[in-house]
């Protein structure tokens, strides 16, 4: 187990190591970085003042030296500019020179500074990603039971008219993107085109203070379209534990109906959605950034779209980091639970 | 000219109706619920004449009943469509007038489906799908875009009005908004309404149908062409060519989508000839697989062989050429005349192939390291036969089921992504009238005109929703073999 566990743990970050890079290789393109340049300095920019604006602030450097700076493995840049300034990579605002660090990156807990709020990416990402884990919390406790509950009362009974019900809706909510059924519900219940302007169409308001009226379209608007899959695998977990030998032994015994799908069947048939609502974490990391601009809600998937609008190279590294972590551990987290959950392997 | 109602003339007798027999069939359904939970449950019985014993008592009866009620509300629902399209121009309302703009996709449905459940004993597992009623619905629903596409894009019937052209004065306008004298157009009224920009909404969706059903089932098939030709040998081989293909998989997994799309679909992405080289990466997966495909067969027989191979890659590799060679990219060395055509949205294709090319990869190298353990793969490998062979003629086609059910499913998927892809604004120009670029144009002003937005997110979602329950009637058919 420990070695399976470290195993997958230098996978992981292999992985987190090359995905990184390939971003970091995609935002430190030659047109990005004129982008760049243009954006921050000046829209009219000679060609030469923006090869001279990037060699001074360092994107000149070779590809792989800048990685190794931002991840904290070589000495960041000190560079005497043409026009007459010295910048260093570590250098805080108003710090002289001779006592910056030498090594600042991610290993030293430095994740850089966003060109377009003008503030550090640690602290940017931070409280970004406290408001997005407010929404996800509502969605998980919204979408999980939802599911459980359809999946289980679809997958009892085969076949039969609930289950055929049932599954049209999971179907039915699977095939709808975030962004139709956000558009939907906003036009009905948040406009007085249909009489029925019961919720807020905007979440901006959430932000600070989170009440029914401005939360709830965005969390049912994310929690749908994960509810139906994580249904469907429920519902046919349960139809499969349901035909299982041990099921019929208790029901020849004489167990009522409600008991054994609660006392036998129930606690088998959640192994499997275990891992699959694990899996949902990186679909979910989708829907948050479509809700989040549909709903004007300034979190996590929000500042997504800002830094990569804005090719914000160390924001989006930031971003992309931190998602590439949530989409690996939870990879990890569902290996590792359902080695746990199952009695099978486990004792094997 | 008067602005339409949304059921005209007609709607005078049917709207009571249909109300009516809503409520009642609600209250049915209700009651037939609350029965459910008392009645026990009724195993069917079958009579000595061999007919089947009907539920009795209080259930059976309400059953009965909402059957019949149910029937009366859809044929209630068929005559608005039918009475708009027999009564002349306006008695129908926007959705009559709407009807009678679909006339050629409603004659086109019923001739398929006539001739398909006609001959559905001969036609396969096509013709089994006419056995599932689940399945039914969802083809009716995939083949009402596939033609209305088919008769926007090749003979330019149902649309009204010019997707493009705006006509001053019909800005953010309702639904059945007449235009003003003299505009060019089929009829004289905005079915369903104008947007932002004035352009007729109801036109704007029909045509954008036609860029979801040209991109979205050819980029799939892209997608499987790549995933087959590299899962196959990953799941048959095995060992260090499975660990690397299924690390690069994943490591394309791992990235959240959009970011992916964020980081991909740029202007200045497109500067550096990224596209064009992945797809020159990507699109040369068909020539592999049907060269493979077709030498693995015929190997033996090299004249049969090279007379077959040589038209085929002849023709693909000159497609290939055509799709991969792109005026003013870096990819641009063929002649004029040798290019057969540019895709000017070549980004958006090649994005939404390398995003679905992993899940596919993964689906068929589990199905191979499945399939490999059986008796006749076992056989064709003492008969000798090479391991192109036994991939791609004994396991391939047994694992056919799985992967049409997927297909259906990653269609859908795909249509999704373009959405999201026009949703963000991201490839696809504003003016674009496909329907992810149509909702994020009409959710700016979703609080105060709500009816732009509306129509192609109900588009969208039929599509999707149509393909998910055709591939649920297919997996349903499939697994009764």
């Amino acid at each position: 187990m420990g070695l399976f566990i470290l195993r997958r743990l230098g996978v992981m970050l292999l992985t987190a190591l090359c995905l990184t890079f390939i971003v970091f290789w995609l935002t430190n393109l030659g047109p990005n970085l004129e982008k760049l340049a243009k954006t921050q300095g000046n829209a009219r920019m000679t060609d030469d003042a923006v090869v001279s604006w990037l060699e001074n602030r360092g994107y000149s450097q070779p590809l792989p030296v800048k990685y190794g700076q931002w991840l904290g493995v070589l000495p960041g840049y000190v560079i005497d500019g043409s026009d007459g300034e010295t910048r260093a990579r570590c250098q805080e605002p108003g710090q002289p020179l001779d006592e910056v660090s030498t090594f600042c990156g991610i290993l030293q807990g430095d994740w850089g500074f966003s060109t377009v709020f003008k503030d550090e990416v640690g602290s940017i990402v931070a409280t970004r990603l406290g408001l997005t884990g407010k929404l996800m919390f509502w969605v998980m406790m919204v979408m999980v039971p939802g599911a459980l509950i359809i999946g289980v009362l679809a997958g009892m009974r085969e076949g039969s008219r609930t289950d055929r019900t049932l599954s049209t809706v999971s179907i039915v909510s699977t095939a709808t993107p975030e962004y139709v059924s956000g558009v939907v519900f906003i036009s009905v219940f948040a406009t007085a085109t249909f009489g029925m302007q019961w919720f807020k169409g905007t979440a901006t308001a959430a932000m600070d203070d989170a009440t029914f009226e401005n939360f709830f379209l965005p969390v049912i608007t994310i929690a749908l379209y994960g509810m139906g899959y994580i249904a469907r695998m429920t519902r046919a977990s349960m139809t499969e534990v349901m035909t299982a030998q041990y099921i019929r032994t208790a029901r020849l015994k004489g167990v009522s109906f409600p008991k054994i799908v609660l006392k036998h069947a129930l606690r088998n048939a959640l192994i499997a959605p275990f891992t699959v609502i694990m899996l949902q974490f990186p679909w979910l990391l989708n829907g948050v950034v479509i809700v989040e601009t549909l709903f004007n809600y300034k979190g996590f998937g929000w500042v997504l779209v800002q830094a990569a609008g804005n090719n914000d190279i160390e924001l989006l590294l930031g971003v992309s980091v931190v998602s590439v972590f949530v989409v690996l551990i939870t990879q990890l987290i569902s290996d590792i639970g359902y080695v746990f959950l199952n009695p099978r392997i486990r004792i094997s | 000219m008067e602005p339409l109602t949304w059921t005209g003339a007609l709607g005078a007798f049917l709207n009571p109706a249909l109300g009516l027999g809503v409520v009642i069939l609600a209250i049915g359904i209700f009651a037939q619920i609350v029965l459910g939970f008392f009645t026990a449950p009724m195993t069917l019985q079958a009579n000595a004449d061999g007919t089947l014993q009907g539920r009795e008592g209080l259930l059976g009866t309400v059953e009965t009943v909402n059957k019949y009620l149910f029937l009366f509300v859809l044929v209630l629902v068929l005559a608005y469509l039918i009475g708009g399209i027999v009564t002349p121009y306006g008695t129908g309302g926007i959705i009559g007038e709407m009807s009678r703009q679909f006339l050629p996709v409603w004659v086109a449905l019923l001739v398929t489906f006539g001739l398909s459940i006609l001959y559905k004993r001969k036609l396969g597992l096509y013709g089994k799908l006419f056995d599932s009623t689940v399945g039914m619905i969802g083809f009716g629903i995939v083949m009402f875009w596939v033609f209305t596409a088919l008769f926007v894009g090749l003979f330019d019937l149902i649309a009204t009005h010019d997707y493009l052209s705006q006509v001053s004065g019909l800005k953010n306008k309702g639904p059945g908004i007449p235009v003003p004298e003299g505009t060019d157009g089929a009829i004289p009224h905005y079915l369903l309404g104008g947007d932002n920009l004035a352009r007729d909404i109801f036109s704007r969706v029909v045509v954008g149908s036609t860029f979801v059903i040209a991109i979205a089932p050819l980029a799939t098939v892209f997608a499987f062409m790549v995933g087959i030709t590299l899962g196959l040998p990953a799941g048959y081989y095995g060992g260090k060519l499975d660990t690397f293909l299924s690390f690069v998989a994943n490591l394309i997994l791992a990235f959240p989508v959009i970011l992916l799309f964020y980081l991909l679909v740029t202007p200045e992405i497109v500067l550096t000839g990224i596209p064009s080289y992945m797809a020159a990466f990507l699109f040369i997966f068909p020539l592999i697989f049907f060269g493979v495909l077709l030498n693995s067969r015929y190997y033996t027989q090299p004249a049969k062989r090279n007379a077959i191979l040589i038209p085929v890659l002849g023709i693909l590799g000159w497609l290939y050429l055509s799709v991969v060679n792109q005026k003013g990219t870096v990819i641009d060395f063929l002649p004029e005349w040798f290019d057969l055509f540019d895709i000017s949205i070549l980004v958006v294709f090649v994005s939404v192939v390398f995003v679905n090319a992993p899940t596919v990869f993964r689906i068929v190298r589990g199905l191979t390291l499945d399939l490999r353990t059986r008796d006749y793969v076992a056989a064709a490998q003492t008969r000798g036969e090479g391991a192109w062979y036994i991939m791609l003629w004994e396991i391939l086609p047994n694992a056919r089921g799985p992967l049409i059910v997927d297909f259906c499913l990653r269609i859908g998927y795909t249509t999704i992504l373009l959405g999201t892809l026009g949703f963000f604004g991201l490839g696809l120009s504003s003016e674009s009238p496909d329907w992810g670029t149509t909702i994020n144009e009409g959710r700016k002003l979703l609080l105060i005109f709500a009816h732009p937005a509306l129509p192609p997110a109900v588009a969208l979602l039929s599509l999707v929703l149509g393909l998910n329950l055709l591939a649920d009637g297919l997996r349903e058919e499939s697994l009764k073999d």
